[in-house]
């Protein structure tokens, strides 16, 4: 019995990576009929075949490097920030349900104001450098991972602290036992989406307004014509962003289980 | 009982939660007393809301209550013991971040134990309760009874003279609750501790019990102790003896009533509560 439903279960998941894996190689092949016999314009919708070309001298003459290491360079910054500032002020948050009343409400309704319109001020208090991209990334990434961190903290079952307490825990034993590992997996949640948004907002702020780095460097080669070019430049950025949430994920996951 | 020798003293203890005409209010206990004899196996018996939680976690500092006094081992108690008291609770709040064996040796972390006397202290714990096999085992992956019994050798290994348990059976089937006090008593019997076990079972507090304290409807307050005089280990049999029925019939007569007060309260009493108004 086990071995069928498991083996259903495998089968299922096969399916449905297979329909997963059809979809995409539909949509390059429509793509490419709408390039090549449909006739639509190249400057709007280049062969994908050139795209792949211009994807494989980017990787080869290794171009993208400076690029990429200013957006990981701000992205890691931003991170860097949002997680330490957003993690120290919603655990203290979390120890005063008078707190949580007023700062979470205020919070979330701040993480639900599109943060990007204030780009423009970013860029005037901090320049056209990596700096406004940092201070961005952090400021928007920042919200829901001290929106997490307070319900983390906030709603650990008072069952396991008086059953800790009874046992004569201190503070720290408390909080390293009881608090920090009931709380984490809401808080890596926190992190995984704050981490997202950090990719988006840096990326798309780098589209805006920008120096240097991959979004910059993709409306650069839209405002120069290479359609091409600026579509092998959107795969890599989507490779690797679909790279570092594996990633992230991953983390989470081992976090969870541990 | 010589009070001399009494593990637990208390006196006078009453409780209420919130004040005097808040919506909230409730007196839970009212003027109670009690003594537990050093190696007493005393059962709480009552219906619901009749405060034997409360007089539980007043006796284990867990909280104070708001008349009264109440002596462990010779100290009036004023916090958590951790030294002389550990708890078995209702839902065996196991840490489902840890396995068994993490849990037991957490519990003596917490209580100071030295870390090369923790894993023997735990094994034997473990063995105590014939969960050897679950020790890296996570309590999500256990039955009911199972955690039960984690739990209990938890309590076990900090090695504190008492013991208070707080329904420990009460999420268990009647088969699992069963073997469950059988083998308790068996490991209580060696053990010497003295334990207070709230339950709402009255089998199980004949069999696992020296004397059984019946408490009324709410407020609270001890209406009337009873010995069971047979000694431990109590052995199956025990269960089917004239002796066993004859207890068990005399609580259920105690209690009969205090219930009926308590489903008149909950019900009837909360609409005379308002046709009374704001006084």
């Amino acid at each position: 019995m086990a071995d069928t439903s498991t083996g259903l279960r495998r089968r299922d998941a096969l399916a449905s990576r297979l329909v997963q894996v059809g979809f995409l190689a539909a949509v390059i092949v429509l793509w490419y009929l709408a390039a090549t016999r449909w006739g639509v314009n190249r400057l709007l919708l280049p062969n994908p075949v050139a795209v792949f070309d211009n994807l494989v001298d980017i990787l080869r003459s290794g171009e993208y490097i400076d690029d990429l290491k200013v957006t990981l360079g701000e992205l890691a910054a931003a991170f860097a920030i949002s997680v330490t500032g957003g993690v120290t002020l919603g655990y203290l948050v979390s120890r005063s349900p008078y707190a949580i009343r007023v700062f979470e409400p205020l919070f979330a309704a701040i993480y639900a104001i599109p943060i990007i319109l204030f780009l423009p001020l970013f860029v005037l208090f901090f320049g056209l450098g990596p700096a406004s991209k940092i201070a961005l990334g952090a400021a928007i990434s920042f919200f829901p991972i001290a929106i997490n961190t307070i319900t983390g903290f906030g709603t650990v079952d008072r069952s396991y602290v008086t059953a800790a307490r009874s046992m004569g825990a201190s503070d720290y034993h408390l909080f390293r036992h009881v608090l920090v590992p009931a709380a984490l997996p809401v808080i890596l949640s926190g992190l995984r989406m704050g981490f997202t948004v950090a990719l988006l907002s840096i990326i798309g702020s780098e589209t805006l307004a920008s120096l240097a780095g991959l979004g910059h460097r993709i409306v650069h080669l839209a405002e120069s014509m290479e359609m091409a070019r600026m579509f092998a430049y959107i795969v890599f950025v989507i490779a690797i962003a679909a790279i570092l949430n594996a990633v992230v994920s991953g983390l989470e996951a081992r976090g969870r289980r541990n | 009982m010589a009070t001399a020798q009494a593990a637990i003293k208390v006196r006078g203890v009453s409780h209420q939660f919130g004040e005097e005409g808040e919506q909230r209010f409730v007196r839970a206990l009212a003027d109670t007393s009690l003594d537990v004899a050093r190696g007493e196996l005393m059962c709480l018996i009552g219906p619901s809301g009749c405060g034997k939680s409360t007089l539980l976690n007043a006796i284990g500092g867990l909280m104070r209550p708001s008349s009264g006094s109440v002596d462990v081992m010779g100290k009036a108690v004023t916090g958590p013991l951790p030294r002389d008291i550990a708890f078995v609770f209702q839902e065996s709040a196991l840490f489902p971040w840890n396995t068994v064996i993490e849990n037991i040796e957490l519990g003596m972390t917490f209580q100071g134990v030295a870390k090369s006397e923790r894993a023997g202290r735990a094994g034997q714990a473990l063995e105590a309760v014939g969960l050897k096999d679950f020790a890296r085992h996570y309590p999500a992956q256990l039955s009911g009874g199972m955690r039960q019994r984690a739990a209990l050798a938890r309590a076990l290994s900090l090695e504190t003279p008492i013991l208070l348990m707080d329904e420990p059976f009460g999420a268990l089937d009647e088969q699992t609750r069963m073997i469950l006090g059988e083998d308790l008593s068996v490991l209580l019997a060696r053990s010497g501790r003295t334990i207070v076990f709230v339950t709402h079972s009255l089998g199980e507090a004949v069999f696992l019990a020296d004397r059984v304290a019946v408490f009324s409807a709410r407020p609270g307050t001890i209406k009337q102790v009873i010995a069971v005089d047979e000694p431990h280990p109590r052995k199956p049999e025990f269960v089917t003896s004239e002796k066993f029925t004859a207890l068990r019939n005399q609580l259920y007569g105690l209690l009969h009533d205090e219930i009926r007060k308590t489903v008149l309260q909950s019900g009837l009493g909360a609409a005379a509560r308002q046709d009374a108004g704001p006084a």
